[in-house]
């Protein structure tokens, strides 16, 4: 087992560094308004890219939602899925088109039960803005640019409301 | 680069009031009727005959008639040109839309085309990989998700307008919108939650994958009804019949998702051609008896794939005929 994979089912250690990150992108906030989103994320991309391309092999979508699924990056799934599973996983667990890999679902889910952050895991996640494609995620997290619902109410919204309507 | 243009917030939310009714296959769930869906495969060539040859064969065994969209990721005569078809017939279409060919701009238009022509059933899936058909070389879209697909349509309906937020101009369209689940493929304890999320996007009937596994169909279901869903959806319970062990142990092998036991195989196992095929619809008859007793499935989606000819049979001995009509 390799080093991420270990780290990414304890994943403890990165709940922690994830809270002290967006502690600390909260309150960089101001400085990254002031040099706007291109720059700032020129910069920041660079130990972004580092870390987290080690650790989750991040694909640098900038919407990061790594912390909704269980630490498990859904933009390593070939399908790019970002609200659970497709019907084609393998009976093992395995992906369908990729038969080595774990589907991200998979892990997710399991992982997701040691972190804080198991609830999220019923969000209704909205698509990916591609125009926010290559910038850094933790300068569009800080500025409140990822994960922007479009449309409607009903664009982030949680499972278990359709669990409590029916009760 | 330039930045991307700072998003607006999106105008008062206009409520439509629509909910789909128009379409036959809500009206019969409606109705507290049990419904059947069929499926229908377009064929591969530009074969006007082949569909009207399936629409003479398949019409009245169905209140719906689901029309697939390049099944099993293959190219075959998509599927709104065939939903007009099977309109213009008096059937009902379910018109399907994946994500694995189109961005949102192109399936809100094909949605909205789909409306033109007075066809409202849609389902709303991912789609298989492309890795699995006939073009394995090209570029995979899924710039949504299904889930997405299904809020996508929601809003389109209820709300009057398109992803980005924009109104749609003079009327929305009436949609009764489907999405489909397979109970089959891990993580089997997410799967209800992620049925559940689909009904919070926009989900008003479900169709399951082929069943063939009942056992591990009842326990999803029993999950579903602890969980209370099956009283916001209605789901109908996916089954087929096998034309011989031929097809069986490819769909075992080489198809995604799919759940085929050992036990099906045996059954098809020595027998002549004919007898397989007569096995086939048996075993489909048995499953489907049993899925249908099960609590919480309010109907039953057939999909005879390249073998319309059985449908007839499966309906009439499953007692499914005729079918009401309003």
């Amino acid at each position: 087992m390799s080093l991420r994979t270990y780290l990414q089912d304890h994943p403890t250690p990165l709940v922690w560094a994830w809270e002290a990150t967006a502690w600390t992108l909260r309150r960089i906030k101001p400085v990254f308004a002031r040099m706007g989103m291109e720059r700032s994320s020129t910069i920041v991309k660079v130990p972004e890219e580092i870390v987290k391309g080690l650790l989750f092999n991040c694909q640098d979508c900038a919407q990061c939602m790594l912390h909704y699924n269980g630490m498990t990056c859904p933009m390593n799934c070939p399908k790019t899925l970002r609200n659970g599973p497709c019907g084609g996983v393998r009976l093992n667990g395995k992906c369908e088109v990729k038969p080595e890999m774990d589907c991200v679902w998979v892990k997710g889910v399991e992982r997701s039960k040691k972190t804080p952050y198991n609830h999220e895991i019923l969000r209704l996640n909205p698509p990916v803005d591609w125009r926010l494609k290559g910038q850094a995620s933790w300068v569009t997290y800080s500025l409140g640019r990822d994960q922007i619902p479009t449309g409607t109410d009903i664009a982030v919204r949680y499972a278990d409301e359709a669990l409590e309507e029916a009760k | 680069m330039n930045a991307p243009t700072p998003l607006v917030a999106p105008p008062a939310l206009i409520r439509t009031g629509l909910t789909g009714t128009s379409s036959n296959l809500a009206k019969v769930i409606n109705a507290g009727l049990f419904p059947v869906c069929v499926e229908v495969s377009p064929p591969v060539g530009p074969n006007i005959e082949a569909i009207q040859r399936e629409i003479t064969t398949l019409k009245g065994y169905g209140d719906a008639y689901n029309v697939t969209d390049n099944q099993s990721a293959m190219v075959h005569v998509s599927s709104l040109a065939v939903s007009i078809m099977l309109k213009q017939a008096g059937m009902e279409p379910v018109v399907q839309f994946t994500c694995r060919d189109r961005n949102r701009l192109g399936i809100q238009g094909d949605m909205l085309g789909a409306s033109v022509f007075g066809i409202s059933t849609v389902l709303c899936l991912s789609g298989d990989h492309p890795i699995w058909g006939d073009h394995p070389q090209c570029k995979p879209v899924y710039d949504l998700d299904s889930v997405n697909l299904l809020r996508i349509a929601r809003m389109m309906r209820d709300n009057q307008v398109f992803e980005n937020g924009k109104q749609i101009p003079k009327k929305a369209p009436d949609f009764f919108i489907g999405a489909v689940e397979n109970p089959f493929a891990p993580p089997y304890e997410y799967r209800p939650y992620r049925l559940a999320k689909k009904i919070v996007a926009g989900a008003q009937f479900i169709q399951t994958q082929l069943i063939f596994n009942v056992d591990r169909f009842r326990e999803f279901m029993k999950r579903v009804v602890d969980l209370g869903l099956h009283e916001k959806i209605a789901i109908l319970a996916g089954i087929g019949p096998v034309r011989s062990q031929k097809v069986a142990e490819y769909m075992k092998n080489e198809v995604a998702g799919m759940d085929v036991p050992d036990w099906v195989l045996k059954r098809l196992e020595g027998l002549s051609k004919e007898d397989q095929a007569k096995a086939g619809v048996d075993l489909c008859c048995e499953i489907g008896q049993q899925v249908r007793e099960i609590e919480g499935v309010r109907g039953l989606h057939i999909m005879a794939v390249n073998w319309p000819a059985s449908v007839p049979q499966v309906c009439d001995r499953l007692g499914l005929l005729p079918r009401p009509v309003f």
